[in-house]
């Protein structure tokens, strides 16, 4: 039988040095309003993929500092190839722009106002047009393992999660540690009741704190809203499964971490800056955090899950594992890895990490996952607080 | 005999079954590494992702799981029954109730 190992890789590589398994033209917009602009030249130009969203206006301090760097981050993606930038004014363009244009890939800015609709559709069609066919030009090139940055996230999780594949994450992880991969996983609340665990595996002292920091910060501000995460977790449904506290759903969690060390603490959507496994302060929401992964650079992304969470994101293929019998039979549609075998003992641990870095390195190689397939383009902003 | 509990690690207080498992039968233990470690005979049925004792343990015992503790038991329990809800309880949860009261 083969394995990953025998299978080569290969990728795109950009101007910065670092290696995207897609090759999107982006029509990014900046804000609400251009969204029908986008929509226009992604309609208009073959092989183009429109990033619309619903923010961007009105925003202020961290929330919009976080806005401008998860739309920044996600052209920085070298899953993108070039990208045009539509906004309403010149000045938040010029800034995704420039953003953007720091890794070196082809980007324009259009703004629509003293434009219209029209005038700047027009304009940036054949700007988008022209970024086509620069993109279709681009060859494949062999790649390594370690070029690959993958991110990670658990949803709609049961006792197989924590069972099989969580852990198999984990295993998968750790091999990519010692490869030198670039590793992203976090979901702040989600690891309550194995904090402790987490802070175990920090590299430092300092990685740590800042992690306690965060994770406090968040049961803070769940508290003040009036709602205690520890009264409502597990749910009903994780007790039917078998999980008895929150300790236990939070172990199982984090066990896609493996016993990898933590090297650093990142902000929402914040770049690592080394190899290794980074701890990213994210929402637990699946789109979102997928969201933020991409936009810190990640280029693919494995996600378990045991009752079946569907997600996917437009730039980051999302590959799904999972381990419980009645979703894979029932939702096979969403499944890439069926890892049910681990808990007919057909394979250990090492068997089902194998089956997965075989998915993934089909993956690279420009298989589509399901959730490409099935248009899951999900993209969702990250909001901290209301707008002015 | 057939296998039907998985641990996490080798010395786990609980394991967790892979199948419906009934009161009498004799079931295999094996790592998630697929090291055989054990036969453990069940007082109890056992429902498909539930956990089982791997051994007696006494009221108010950290329950051990994932090589950490994941609460503390209510009851004592013995080797080969069903570990849940009813016989162990969350260390958080008190220690956060607790806290509320005192505040």
């Amino acid at each position: 039988m083969s394995t990953y190992n025998d299978i080569p890789i290969t990728g795109y590589r950009r101007e910065n040095g670092r290696i995207g398994i897609r090759n999107h033209v982006l029509i990014l917009s900046v804000d609400d309003i251009s969204n029908a602009a986008v929509e226009g030249v992604a309609s208009l130009i073959r092989g183009t993929t429109a990033l619309p969203h619903p923010y961007g206006r009105l925003q202020f301090g961290a929330d919009l500092e976080l806005t401008f760097n998860t739309l920044i981050g996600t052209g920085c993606n070298p899953n993108v190839a070039a990208v045009v930038v539509i906004g309403i004014e010149p000045k938040w363009t010029d800034y995704i722009v420039k953003g953007i244009a720091e890794t070196g890939k082809p980007v324009a800015g259009f703004s629509i106002e003293r434009y219209g609709d029209l005038k700047t559709i027009e304009m940036a069609s054949r700007k988008a047009k022209e970024f086509v066919q620069y993109e279709t030009e681009l060859p494949r090139v062999p790649v390594k393992w370690e070029d690959i940055w993958v991110s990670t996230k658990c949803g709609e999780s049961d006792t197989t999660s924590g069972l099989a594949s969580n852990p198999t994450v984990g295993r998968v992880f750790e091999r990519l540690e010692k490869n030198g991969n670039t590793l992203i996983f976090g979901e702040t609340t989600e690891v309550t009741g194995a904090e402790d665990k987490i802070m175990e595996q920090c590299a430092t002292k300092e990685i740590a704190a800042q992690f306690k920091a965060a994770f406090d910060n968040y049961q803070e501000l769940v508290e003040s809203q009036g709602v205690s995460l520890l009264g409502t977790q597990p749910t009903e449904g994780n007790i039917r499964g078998g999980l008895s506290t929150i300790e236990e759903k939070a172990f199982g969690n984090v066990e896609k971490m493996g016993r990898c060390t933590i090297v650093s603490f990142l902000q929402p959507a914040e770049a690592p800056k080394g190899p290794g496994l980074h701890f990213m302060d994210s929402s637990s929401a699946a789109a979102e955090m997928v969201t933020l992964c991409c936009a810190a650079g990640a280029v693919l992304h494995l996600f378990t899950t045991g009752q079946g969470n569907i997600i996917g994101n437009k730039i980051e293929p999302v590959i799904k594992l999972s381990a419980n019998p009645l979703t894979v039979e029932t939702m096979s549609e969403h499944i890439d890895v069926d890892i049910t075998g681990l808990l007919r003992f057909d394979y250990n641990l090492d068997g089902a990490a194998d089956r997965t870095m075989e998915m993934m390195a089909h993956t690279i190689n420009g298989r589509l996952t399901n959730a490409e397939t099935l248009r899951h383009d999900e993209f969702v902003i990250t909001k901290l607080y209301r707008s002015a | 005999m057939k296998k039907g509990i998985l641990l996490h690690e080798v010395n786990d207080d609980v394991g967790v079954t892979v199948m419906d498992l009934n009161a009498g039968e004799e079931i295999g233990v094996v790592t998630l590494e697929g090291k055989a470690v054990k036969y453990i005979k069940l007082v109890s049925i056992i429902p498909l992702g539930h956990k089982v004792a791997m051994r007696d343990l006494l009221i108010n015992q950290q329950v051990i799981e994932y090589g950490h503790p994941i609460g503390a038991t209510v009851a004592p329990i013995v080797a080969g029954e069903h570990v849940h809800v009813h016989n162990i309880k969350s260390l958080r949860w008190a220690a956060s109730k607790s806290k509320l009261f005192e505040t």
